[in-house]
């Protein structure tokens, strides 16, 4: 725990890093603490259609005369679970699978290096537009796998070049020697030695999961319910709302909401990179 | 040339099983194999997506065309198979291999709206916009950012390289159909700068097609904003690689030799430094030649953009499976020839990595 906090305080230490903890630390406690207190608004209000931004309404209203804002706080969570779950399932296979195929070696590595190869020719939106066609994906959950599904494959080759050098250092053969087992030497010796390689991926694999979620739901071929950030821009866009100048501030709150997100978490990859690889900030 | 004799000269000296050891151990036979084969296993996924999950779209087609007494079971799948290109009748491994045959052949069944359009016309007849749309944007990104990226590393640390990284780094982590809406919204609509609607489609309505300055004039004006868009989201991937790549070389042994021996700054900028930082990068572009293709679904729709992406989605929106299916090979197989292409375009910029592969 104390490796943690001391990890977080030099990433606070670069400015990059600063910016980025603040801005996804914000973020997470407005998509999960702030609903806690500031209760739904709802109700549609005829009166006040596409209002510009006022002291009642700091983002405006939206098409039914909803607060942008309060939209804007509960829309937030569906996107950070499946961007947060989607990076957890592919650097999960990628981890597994990668550091399997270079300790075994042979045929094993060579048909999981194949599959990575596959993977990561096919292009990944068309894939997920002609798959979300027919299957429609609704819930969180088979969102992220369907994403997780695409996404494992860059990092997992990186892993398995990585683990390949490992392999040979004195500390892993010593482990070897001791006879401590696979499991062992993967999870015990080797990850840890990855654990800051791992985490900048998976801030990366967010960002890659962001774009691609908010993609699927843009277009309309993931019916998520509810006000999110995506469904707003799925909303604008379908209802002509974007080619409409009253509605500006309902189409740029969104808009907004996720670039910050993603710079934060960019932020945030790069305030890691600092700190775990000090060679890079004088290169 | 004599280095290769020499060879040649080696393998005739070895038995026929070792010299066909050597010949599949050969880098360019070994990328050939394994686009084929990435090609093949495409194919079959989308078979299997197509024919063989639940849900499939074949067998949907089948329940919608019987549900009503429209049609019997038998006549239903004899539609749908002509649709397809797929015989049913046959048992599935057959059907995998003629289905297979016929996409070698070029043949990717007819579109479920009209079935005299065959999908092969279909995508024919959008591919041209979005490879010179898209295509345009990249190559733009792609020199700008070079020479970006090569002043920068140059200005180390300098107010300009700073501006420079960061703003290249800013841009590329903002989602690309993001900053196309922004464009819209805040161009088109808040600024009334451009007028988009008037730039929907590959070309106006009543122009003749052909090689005059009229309608070369008329593409690009419908093509600015894609383009832009494109050039956008991809130059701060160049400038920032050009950067890393030329800080590299600038520290190599024979940069510095060059240094010693005098050479004048912009020889040594262009043919010792330059030359050799965008090597890696040369490939990088070939790969992503072939994501050109697939890469512009939704700003082609949020542009009105008639290209490869547009008309995807209007597949999607239509359910019209054969045309959906015909798209996604048509994508990979473009990026598995430009892999392909960007392998051997790198063994032969870079003789050692043939040598030692």
């Amino acid at each position: 725990m104390s490796g943690i906090a001391t990890t977080l305080r030099a990433i606070a230490r670069t400015p990059a890093g600063l910016l980025g903890l603040v801005g996804v630390g914000g973020f997470i406690a407005l998509a999960y603490l702030v609903p806690l207190i500031v209760p739904l608004q709802n109700a549609v209000d005829v009166a006040n259609l596409y209002r510009p931004p006022s002291f009642a309404h700091p983002f405006g209203t939206d098409f039914q005369g909803r607060d942008v804002l309060n939209q804007i706080v509960y829309g937030g969570r569906d996107i950070l679970n499946i961007a947060f779950l989607a990076a957890f399932f592919s650097t999960a296979i990628a981890v597994a699978f990668g550091s399997l195929a270079a300790t075994v070696g042979g045929r094993a590595d060579a048909a999981i290096l194949a599959v990575a190869d596959v993977v990561l020719t096919v292009p990944h939106l068309i894939v997920l537009i002609v798959v979300a066609a027919i299957f429609r994906p609704d819930g969180v959950l088979f969102i992220a796998l369907l994403l997780a599904s695409l996404q494992w494959a860059g990092l997992l080759r990186q892993i398995r070049a990585q683990t390949l050098s490992l392999k040979e250092r004195e500390y892993v053969e010593a482990a070897r020697a001791l006879d401590l087992g696979l499991f062992h030497v993967i999870f015990r010796e080797m990850l840890p030695n990855m654990a800051s390689y791992v985490a900048i991926h998976f801030i990366f694999a967010m960002t890659a999961a962001v774009y691609a979620q908010v993609g699927l739901i843009v277009l309309g071929l993931v019916p998520l319910s509810g006000a999110n950030w995506g469904v707003m821009l799925y909303l604008a866009q379908s209802q002509g709302a974007i080619y409409f100048s009253d509605s500006f501030w309902y189409v740029l709150s969104p808009i907004l909401a996720i670039v910050l997100f993603q710079l934060s978490l960019v932020a945030l990859a790069s305030g890691l990179e600092d700190v775990f690889n000090p060679r890079l900030r004088t290169a | 040339m004599a280095v290769i004799a020499a060879e040649d000269r080696a393998l005739a000296r070895l038995g026929p099983r070792a010299q066909l050891g050597a010949f599949v151990q050969h880098p360019v036979l070994r990328a050939g194999l394994k686009a084929a084969l990435t090609i093949l296993i495409a194919t079959t996924l989308t078979f299997a997506l197509v024919r063989l999950l639940p849900g499939n779209p074949v067998d949907l087609r089948i329940d919608e065309l019987t549900k009503d007494g429209a049609m019997t079971y038998e006549q239903a799948r004899e539609q749908v198979a002509a649709l397809y290109a797929i015989e049913l009748d046959v048992p599935l491994p057959q059907q995998y291999l003629s289905y297979v045959w016929n996409v070698l052949r070029g043949d990717l069944g007819h579109s479920f709206l009209s079935s005299t359009t065959s999908v092969t016309s279909i995508i024919l007849a959008v591919l041209p916009w979005t490879l010179f749309a898209v295509g345009t944007g990249l190559l733009l990104s792609f020199v700008v950012g070079i020479g970006l990226g090569l002043l920068a590393a140059y200005r180390r640390g300098s107010l300009l390289d700073r501006a420079v990284s960061t703003g290249g780094s800013i841009v590329s982590s903002i989602p690309n159909y993001l900053i196309a809406i922004l464009m819209v919204l805040v161009l088109g609509v808040q600024l009334r700068a451009v007028p988009i609607t008037q730039m929907r489609g590959a070309y106006s309505p009543g122009i003749q097609p052909g090689f005059t300055l009229d309608f070369v004039g008329d593409v690009l004006f419908h093509a600015a904003l894609p383009i832009t868009v494109f050039f956008l989201t991809h130059v701060g991937h160049w400038i920032l690689s050009m950067r890393s790549a030329t800080l590299a070389t600038l520290e190599d042994d024979h940069v510095v030799a060059a240094r010693a021996r005098g050479l004048t700054d912009m020889r040594i900028t262009t043919a010792y430094v330059g030359r050799n930082a965008v090597l890696p990068l040369v490939s990088q572009l070939a790969i992503s030649v072939g994501f050109i293709v697939g890469g512009a679904v939704l700003i082609e729709q949020i542009f009105v953009y008639q290209g490869v992406g547009k008309r995807l989605l209007t597949a999607v929106a239509s359910r019209d499976y054969p045309v959906m299916q015909g798209i996604l090979l048509l994508t990979t197989v473009a990026v598995v020839v430009a892999n392909l292409a960007a392998d051997l375009l790198y063994t032969r910029l870079d003789p050692r990595i043939g040598r030692s592969a």
